[in-house]
């Protein structure tokens, strides 16, 4: 019974762990089947934490503060998409920028406002979200199986959990089932032949970097207004990173990419029961290596060992109206 | 806007190499004063204190050559790939192992003469460097994996093997923090204060020390390497036109390799001046972000040594001024000059084309206007 209850709550914080992976995985889908580059998820997702924390405890409301991080990184998808779009800057050198800045950038900010610890101040109950129970989970518990399935890995979440779920069959549904997924792919590939079917390359390359904006969003705020009730530097610690990787591991698919990010979630999961556990035959295995393993495996698979990664076609190529 | 059509043969270079770069580079500096206005100071008197730290004092201008000392290598070596179309974002993964060579090199031989050594170690910290670059290199011109990814992800790689080494390895073991044991005295780099006391100036403590000269060196070696030798005319080929250079019989693996190599060696010397010079150990995560601040020298000195001087230059007067305002203004932390260097990444890299077309037209009109008369 107890190693039921091991692997449930092994399977619950998977669940958790996964789900900025998978709001950061789905965001970078729609930038980069659009043609932009998007490395910039770090940044972004650290800007919707800092600006979600302080929003709700100003407003006292955390969907308020929710809706002020949707709206910050919305506008550096546009400052990404006006530098890399418009002026057709380098994608890579205007999303190092971003990342650069708004590390620095949030970190200021809460260290001059709140003092030199640069954390922002700790959200009461009604500031922040909370663990949400399901209907008759309690009553549910005791019955066998039943009662492990859905009162301990699926009762308890905080909303966002559950909205990342949500989140994937939308973007898969938005992508591949609408037309405007088909542009918005079409213009990842072949921009000039959208072109010339007298679709507009640059509006719809901004319209996926907005959805992108509104996604990330998701994933700060759930970090710093519902895992935490706070924000502290660079609390983000390479998140964005990994959901990248996610999203090249699940080779620009949000099917593919989720279960990419539940299997970096896991590996995370873990990573925090293995430390000082020795296993069978093999030893203690280094904590640093269960951390690097999510690279390793992204390297191994871009290097075309494990299936291929193929990237969009245009990916990265400001797009040039001909004369 | 960007209707405006100059003939890039009529400018002038000053116009797109100098006056170009200083307007973007007013334009970053505008915003970060904008910065610091809403964290409630004042952004002259930041300027000031900025100036003073970095120019005021004999020490405060040591500490700011140190700093360029980092900038210059990390730039550098940004610039190296840049030429042949490579996004080495690895520089801070390259600088790290680049450590590991010169402090396994130094601790293992220095029982030979403390010359020597220090060849020795500077080989080491080049050859960890470009080993560790070698392996993206390797990836993308075999395997075609884009060089930027995997070098993230080997900044991240590099940081885990680095903590476990500095952990279960080669930890101090009389220590609780993870670092190594400190190199012997006798082959530390000779600093600053040991040359300023012969002119007659004496300063309690500088980190600055003889790796500035190899930095300068390193100016000479890459101007030589990329534009005076065939290694450079090939690189610079294969980065420009990769299906001509084929043509002509240039191989882009073999110049994809030895790029990176050099720029990963040049990242990795970055541990000759933090552990040969200044620290005399290895401690966890000590390029503290030097590698990615290499992107914005490079970046801002359009990626040509005479350029990188300066840039590098100046990020070591933000560096060492900035850690004299965050003394000064109790609502400046060092992290404001972090978001700087981004806005200096945005304006000179990113935006680098924002104003360009107006200015080359005005200097293009104002020229030929001139020739007529």
């Amino acid at each position: 019974m107890e190693f039921l209850s091991d692997i449930a709550s092994l399977i619950n914080s998977t669940l958790r762990i996964s789900t900025p992976l998978i709001f950061a995985a789905m965001a970078g889908i729609f930038a980069e089947r659009s043609g932009v580059i998007d490395f910039s998820l770090e940044g972004k997702m650290l800007m919707a934490a800092f600006v979600a924390a302080v929003g709700s405890y100003y407003l006292g409301n955390p969907w308020l503060g929710l809706l002020l991080a949707i709206i910050a990184c919305v506008c550096l998808s546009m400052l990404h998409g006006f530098a890399s779009v418009t002026h057709k800057g380098d994608q890579v050198v205007s999303c190092v920028a971003i990342n650069i800045l708004i590390i620095g950038l949030t970190t200021a900010l809460a260290a001059a406002w709140f003092g030199q610890a640069g954390l922002t101040p700790t959200l009461t109950e009604n500031q922040r979200f909370l663990e949400i129970n399901l209907p008759f989970a309690d009553a549910l518990r005791e019955v066998p199986i039943i009662g492990i399935i859905y009162s301990d890995i699926l009762s308890g979440h905080y909303v966002f959990v559950y909205l990342a779920y949500l989140s994937v069959p939308i973007v898969f549904w938005i992508v591949f089932k609408t037309s405007f997924g088909l542009r918005l792919r079409a213009v990842g590939e072949n921009p000039s032949a959208v072109d010339t079917a007298g679709i507009n390359v640059f509006t719809m390359r901004y319209k996926a970097l907005a959805v992108n904006g509104v996604l990330i969003a998701f994933a700060g705020a759930h970090l710093s207004t519902a895992v935490n009730a706070n924000f502290f530097r660079e609390m983000s610690a390479g998140r964005g990173y990994l959901a990248l990787a996610a999203m090249i591991f699940g080779k620009w698919h949000p099917k593919t990419a989720l279960i990419a990010c539940l299997l970096f979630g896991f590996t995370d999961a873990l990573q925090i029961r293995l430390q000082g556990v020795e296993l069978p035959a093999i030893g203690e295995i280094p904590v640093q290596l269960i951390q690097a393993l999510p690279y390793i495996l992204t390297v191994v698979l871009l290097a075309g060992f494990v299936g291929k990664a193929i990237a969009p076609n245009a990916i990265g190529q400001p797009y040039i109206k001909e004369r | 806007m960007s209707n405006i059509v100059v003939d890039k043969s009529k400018v002038p270079w000053w116009v797109s190499n100098v006056i170009v770069p200083l307007v973007n580079l007013t334009l970053a500096l505008l915003v970060s004063g904008l910065f610091i206005f809403i964290a409630g100071e004042n952004p002259i008197k930041a300027v000031k204190l900025i100036i003073y730290g970095s120019f005021g004092y004999i020490q405060g201008f040591a500490y700011t050559l140190y700093y360029t000392t980092n900038f210059i290598f990390t730039g550098l070596a940004f610039a190296v790939a840049f030429h042949c179309r490579l996004f080495n974002i690895g520089g801070e993964g390259q600088a790290y192992l680049g450590g590991l060579g010169v402090f396994l090199v130094a601790i293992n031989l220095s029982f030979l003469p403390v010359p020597i050594v220090w060849l020795l170690a500077i080989f080491g910290a080049f050859l960890f460097g470009a080993a560790w670059a070698y392996i993206p290199a390797y990836l993308q011109s075999k395997r075609g994996s884009h060089v930027v990814i995997t070098t993230i992800m080997f900044n991240f790689i590099a940081s885990s093997l680095m903590i476990f080494l500095l952990v279960d390895v080669i930890r101090d073991t009389n220590q609780m923090a993870p670092h190594t044991v400190k190199l012997p005295k006798e082959i530390w780099l000779p600093s600053f204060e040991a040359f300023s006391g012969i002119f007659g100036i004496k300063i309690r403590y500088s980190p600055l020390n003889l790796t500035f000269l190899l930095a300068i060196a390193s100016l000479f070696f890459v101007w030589f390497l990329v534009w005076k030798t065939k290694w450079g005319y090939e690189m610079r080929a294969v980065g420009h036109n990769t299906q001509a250079a084929i043509y002509a019989g240039i191989s882009p693996h073999k110049n994809i390799i030895i790029a990176m190599c050099i720029s990963g060696g040049l990242a990795g010397l970055l541990g000759v001046n933090e552990i040969l010079g200044v620290n005399h150990k290895i401690q966890a995560g000590f390029p503290a972000g030097y590698g990615f601040t290499g992107i914005a020298v490079a970046l801002m000195g359009r990626n040509h040594p005479i350029g990188i001087l300066p840039a590098a230059f100046l990020f070591g007067i933000l560096y060492q001024g900035g850690s004299e305002v965050t003394f000064e203004m109790p609502n400046i932390t060092r992290y404001m000059f972090v978001a700087v260097q981004g806005l200096i990444i945005l304006f000179s890299g990113a935006l680098e084309n924002l104003f360009r077309p107006q200015i080359e037209s005005f200097f293009v009109r104002r020229l030929s206007k001139e020739v007529n008369v």
